[in-house]
């Protein structure tokens, strides 16, 4: 019987099999924030265990909450800190270097296929794009991961997610998840892997392979995971010509980490998306799903473009291409957050934010900010706000308000028009 | 090992996330102590009170995939530090689980039936858990009418609970 990816992963880094089902892996990185972080350093130095498995392998940085807005995040950021110099911790980036984490990791070369990668945070699940297993996990798992280099999962099932046909204008990644979490419900996808094949998937770019991986949490997914191939390669290429000969020989080797054509996958879901519309989410469940021409006129009071979903310079291109000349409504407030420095410093190079400035954007830094309703664009009871950003659960951006879930060209096209918006009549 | 007994508080809805158990703005807290008077805050269900419906409970029996979105370990632990130390629904997302055995709590999973059952059975009245971890058995009281459920848990997820959590275990064997 053929494997999938994930289990091939699996076999290749298994330490223990505490139970039947339970495997104890052994990681290739650890990836740490400050909002999840400090607990376990704490709770690490109580227990007299305060060391790290192999501080290469891990990978710090402060996005959540930076600058700190108050003495708590401050607090926060000063133990991450104070930690990484004690252990020596050199990938470790703070303020002037930081940006959200599941963006600047990527950029910086830390992923690579066959990996496993746990992290403090959901959204773990994008790095999936890079044919990694990296999964978002708690405190006592990082801990752990951090201590001693492993961590415990259930066998992992593969669901597969194929995709096939073209997408339509104004059609983009965020539009093809939103529709496979509608598709799979909240919880289609709990204790599997989402595997994402398909003639689409050979077509996009890493940066859309990462908003679709991003997204697997969505529906329950503990990763997702594109298949690696020669658009992986180019965007490694950086990082990894020092240790292959050629691209070709790179491919090569990253090419054991496809499923056998004879794998077993839980479910299978076949999806054209020829006839996919921009979508957005219309509750509190990313699952809520409908076409923007389909919804009543909604007005919106702030616009937000950022986060490890949608914040990548892709994004920002798109999104500026729906900009360019124009002003927001009168009744909106536009808030863009590069998800990294790299991406801020192209954005300016290309011009991007001097049109999202002129459009009526405040540009803040990289950072979470807004999109988890800790900072930089929280609502008021009752507001709504057109976002970029992964979660409308209630009370994720501010109590009482309400976030629908969109492309970047989305919610672009929504901030000119004051209500939201199908994008396809609005791009240049 | 943690206790696993007392009042039952019923949520009888699917899909209750980890914003709804505690929303992210108490994130910043250092402690898992101060997390305690935020618990189910945002949880918007009719019948819930926040401000009284909590305080002597100390199982919750809900739907389906409790504890869904974040991977904030700090929803069990704002279960813990009111006494709550176990949860039994249909399913449970896959993080909120792992991080509730690793904490050494529970998270049981119940067939719908089951499930159905006791909601029919008990919703709206005073109701009593007593769990018997040995014999996998969970005792409902409420008024003279008991119920007796057997549950399954994996050997390795009774071994977390009895050793108090992951990162002893994985410690002695894994350093
Ligand atoms: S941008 Fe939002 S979803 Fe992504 S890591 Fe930050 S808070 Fe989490």
């Amino acid at each position: 019987m053929g494997k999938t990816i994930a289990q091939k992963i699996f076999d290749a880094h298994l330490v223990d099999k505490p139970s039947d089902d339970i495997n104890v892996i052994k990681l290739d990185a650890v990836f740490c924030h400050e909002i999840t972080t400090p607990i376990a350093i704490n709770d690490l130095k109580k227990r007299g265990k305060n060391r790290v498995f192999d501080k290469r392998k891990i990978k710090a940085v402060i996005d959540h909450v930076t600058p700190s807005k108050d003495s708590k995040t401050a607090e926060q950021a000063r133990i991450m800190r104070e930690w990484a110099r004690e252990h020596d911790i050199k990938d470790f980036f703070d303020i002037g270097e930081n940006g959200v984490c599941h963006a600047l990791f990527p950029e910086k070369g830390f992923v690579r296929p066959g990996y496993t990668i746990i992290m403090g945070d959901s959204h773990t699940c994008t790095h999936g794009a890079f044919g990694a297993f990296a999964a978002g996990v708690g405190t006592t798992d990082l801990e752990v991961g951090i201590l001693n280099g492993v961590c415990a999962f259930k066998t992992p099932d593969t669901l597969k997610v194929e995709l096939t046909g073209k997408m339509k204008k104004g059609v983009y990644a965020k539009d093809i998840i939103l529709h496979v979490i509608s598709q799979l419900g909240v919880n289609g996808a709990t204790d599997n892997v989402i595997e994402f094949t398909g003639s689409v998937i050979s077509s996009l770019s890493m940066e859309e392979r990462m908003t679709l991986c991003n997204m697997a949490i969505e529906a329950g997914g503990t990763c997702g995971i594109c298949p690696p191939d020669q658009v992986t390669v180019d965007y490694l290429w950086p990082f990894i010509s020092g240790d292959f000969s050629s691209k070709k020989e790179a491919l090569t080797e990253y090419s054991r980490w496809q499923s056998d054509s004879d794998a077993v996958f839980s479910k299978t879901l076949t999806i054209d998306i020829s006839g996919l519309e921009p979508v957005t989410t219309f509750g509190f469940k990313p699952d809520q799903v409908k076409p923007l021409s389909e919804m009543k006129e909604v007005k919106i009071d702030q616009v937000y473009i950022g986060s490890c979903t949608n914040g990548r310079i892709e994004d920002l291109r798109a999104a500026s291409a729906v900009l360019k000349g124009e002003k927001l409504h009168p009744s909106v407030r536009g808030i863009l957050a590069p998800a990294t420095p790299d991406i801020y410093k192209e954005a300016i190079k290309e011009g991007i934010i001097e049109i999202f400035m002129e459009a009526g954007f405040c540009v803040t830094n990289p950072t979470c900010g807004a999109c988890l309703g800790m900072s930089n664009g929280v609502l008021a009871n009752g507001e709504v706000c057109a976002s970029t950003t992964n979660r409308n659960f209630n009370g994720r951006m501010g109590k009482g308000g309400m976030v629908h879930l969109m492309s970047p060209a989305s919610a672009a096209a929504s901030g000119l028009t004051g209500y939201l918006t199908d994008p396809k009549a609005y791009i240049k | 090992m943690k206790n696993f007994n007392g009042k039952v508080l019923f949520l009888d809805r699917s899909d209750i996330n980890t914003d709804e158990i505690i929303p992210a703005k108490y994130l910043t807290e250092n402690s898992k102590e101060a997390l305690k008077p935020y618990l189910l805050e945002d949880l918007k269900l009719e019948g819930f009170n926040v401000e009284n419906d909590i305080a002597d409970k100390e199982v919750i029996v809900t739907r389906e995939n409790f504890g869904c979105g974040s991977s904030r370990e700090h929803a069990p632990w704002a279960l813990e530090v009111n006494d709550i130390n176990i949860v039994l629904a249909e399913n449970f997302a896959r993080i909120f689980r792992q991080n509730m055995f690793n904490c050494g709590m529970m998270a049981v999973q119940l067939d719908r039936d089951t499930i159905d059952k006791i909601f029919t059975t008990f919703k709206g009245k005073e109701t009593v858990v007593k769990t018997d971890f040995q014999n996998s058995q969970f005792t409902f009281t409420s008024n003279g009418q008991s119920m007796d459920i057997s549950f399954e848990i994996s050997s390795y997820d009774k071994s977390l609970v009895e050793a108090g959590g992951w990162v002893d275990y994985a410690d002695t064997n894994y350093s």
